[in-house]
């Protein structure tokens, strides 16, 4: 059953992961036992594959950091869904392939114990029994997500340009 | 309908005039940053490299100051990886250990432009908007790719305009202006929103434009820019950039702007932004007595000569509360350089002041200050996020070079208007 871990607003990038460990870790198995450490000390031990994760408005703001995107990829997080993203948050999770929903409607509508059903082609979630739209990525995005994400989708670029 | 700074600048680049807020645009950047996390980067795409090299050799700046000197033998290697990269690729702008805080570095080597468009994997890549050049952070991926191939898609963004009126009456400074701002439009007011700076801005130095465009991503803007004036032109002269060597671009009088706010300088208070956010800003006489184990003067905020004079002025003669240290921290070599040149440096270490190495130090946490739980730091940073510092269970304040000053001198919170 999918476990959905709820947070606030402003969750910054030293709350996805500590600044202190930056230059020493960036593989996913570096990454993995320091996820959240000073936001949630518990998730990183009952994370699994197919949770979600739900914050509220301004999710990821801070620092360039790559490591929260890559270790909520790595650990099978379905999707993050808030009332709205930090910009390079939002666009690193474009390039790692992580889905990204921005819907308030269905963050307030969340109740305990609910489970979300999301269609990315429909730009649909559904949640205690109540469907929402969200915003679909513009083509140029989604062309990057579709090709496995940015360094799969350069090297296409750059083999077409023959390089 | 006249067009913003952002709608120039990335329409210009992209080869399309009429580019208007909204529009996503593939375009080739001046420049890209990168520091320490370099070694993450070229770590991704080994292979890549070796089938299509880099896209320029001019394209890449990489200054080394994030955990400098190396702290562990980890970080040392990646200090060692990226030489070897700098070499085998002939990374024409790398500037190693000891030559600065890599937003000061772009700035005096002359690599940001009016008009121009930096990108870096850095959030305070921001900055350079301080001289009218279009700069904004991106993630490691985005940086590795841009390496590759050298072309990035930016949106277009909404802008947020914000009129200044009046002068800054010191010991208020520009910090205290831009905490100020960020504690109204708040931490994620101007999320994907450029910020332009209009008004009386000829007051404002370079060194003041610097702290007020750094921490524009504070409150989540892309970027903040003012445009560039006689101010611009003389500083851009002191780092060998010739008047014919860029176009400046700035908005247009009828562009259209998301929301518009003003300031008035001359009635703003020292503020203080208390922990764990930076849009948690109060009047410094409303946030009470509040003692502190750590006073951190410096950073890419605060870290210019300017900024070490005048706290300098106020610690002259004088010595750091015994239950205190006082660590500062210069933003670059030249700046380190002139402080010692004309004596601010010993005044603030005969004052107690510890004095560390052009870099980024603590304020990442990494190492070099590292806070105990229970200790409360104030510091002229751009951030105060729990844990920032190494400890979630210390608390980070954020304020002016004065204030922090004159904070040292009694170990607890002090208005900077009331030391004589």
């Amino acid at each position: 059953m999918m476990t959905v871990f709820q947070y606030g607003d402003d969750i910054n990038t030293d709350m996805l992961f500590p600044g202190k460990y930056t230059y020493t870790c960036s593989t996913a198995e570096e990454i993995l036992p320091h996820l959240l450490e000073d936001l949630d000390p518990e998730f990183a031990g009952s994370v699994k594959e197919g949770d979600l994760l739900l914050g509220g408005s301004n999710f990821g703001c801070g620092s360039s950091r790559e490591q929260p995107v890559l270790g909520l990829k790595a650990v099978g997080i379905e999707a993050v869904v808030a009332k709205s993203f930090a910009r390079i948050f939002f666009r690193a999770a474009i390039n790692q392939g992580l889905l990204l929903v921005e819907c308030p409607e269905a963050v307030a509508a969340f109740e305990p114990g609910d489970e979300y059903i999301i269609d990315i082609e429909a730009g649909t979630i559904r949640v205690g029994g109540k469907q929402f739209a969200f915003p679909r990525l513009p083509n140029e995005v989604l062309a990057i997500r579709e090709a496995g994400g940015l360094l799969a989708w350069t090297t296409r670029q750059l083999e077409e340009e023959g390089r | 309908m006249g067009k913003t700074f952002a709608e120039k600048v990335l329409g210009r680049k992209a080869g399309k005039d009429d580019a208007v807020a909204g529009e996503i645009l593939f375009l080739k950047p001046d420049h890209l940053l990168t520091h320490d996390n370099t070694a993450a980067i070229i770590g991704k795409i080994g292979p890549e490299l070796e089938r299509f090299g880099v896209a320029r050799t001019d394209l890449s700046v990489i200054v080394l100051d994030h955990v400098i000197p190396a702290a562990s033998e980890k970080t040392a290697t990646n200090h060692q990886q990226i030489r070897e990269f700098v070499n085998t690729f002939g990374i024409e702008h790398f500037h190693d250990v000891g030559a600065g805080i890599c937003h000061q570095v772009v700035l005096e080597k002359g690599l940001a432009k009016p008009g121009g468009v930096i990108v870096g994997s850095d959030s305070h890549t921001c900055s350079y908007g301080a001289v009218g050049c279009f700069a904004t952070g991106v993630d490691r991926t985005e940086a590795a790719a841009l390496m590759l191939r050298g072309i990035t898609w930016l949106k277009v963004p909404e802008t947020i305009k914000i009129n200044l009126t009046g002068k800054l009456q010191p010991p208020v400074s520009a910090k205290d202006l831009i905490l100020t701002i960020i504690g109204d439009i708040g931490a994620g007011g101007a999320a994907y929103k450029a910020v332009e700076f209009h008004g009386d801005i000829g007051g404002l130095s370079m060194e003041e434009r610097f702290t007020i465009a750094n921490m524009g991503v504070e409150m989540g803007a892309k970027v903040a820019a003012f445009p560039a004036d006689d101010v611009t032109r003389e500083f851009l002269i002191s780092v060998g950039v010739s008047d014919g060597s860029y176009e400046a671009l700035w908005a247009e009088p009828d562009a259209t702007y998301e929301r518009e706010r003003t300031y008035d300088l001359s009635t703003l208070e020292p503020v203080v932004a208390h922990p764990h956010e930076v849009d948690n800003v109060r009047p410094l006489v409303d946030s009470g007595e509040i003692e502190f184990q750590q006073f951190l003067l410096g950073t890419c905020t605060n870290g210019r000569l300017s900024d070490l004079m005048e706290a300098a002025a106020i610690l002259d003669g004088k010595k750091v509360a015994a239950s205190a240290r006082l660590l500062v921290l210069p933003a670059s070599r030249g700046v380190f350089e002139a402080a010692i040149e004309n004596g601010t440096i010993t005044t603030l270490s005969r004052a107690g002041g510890i004095v560390l190495p052009p870099g980024c130090g603590p304020c990442l946490g990494a190492h070099q200050g590292v806070l105990a739980p229970g200790e409360k730091c104030l510091s002229t940073a751009n951030r105060n996020f729990k844990g920032r510092m190494g400890c979630k269970d210390a608390e980070i304040y954020l304020a002016s070079p004065a204030t922090v000053a004159a904070s040292a001198l009694t170990g607890k919170l002090t208005d900077p208007r009331e030391v004589k």
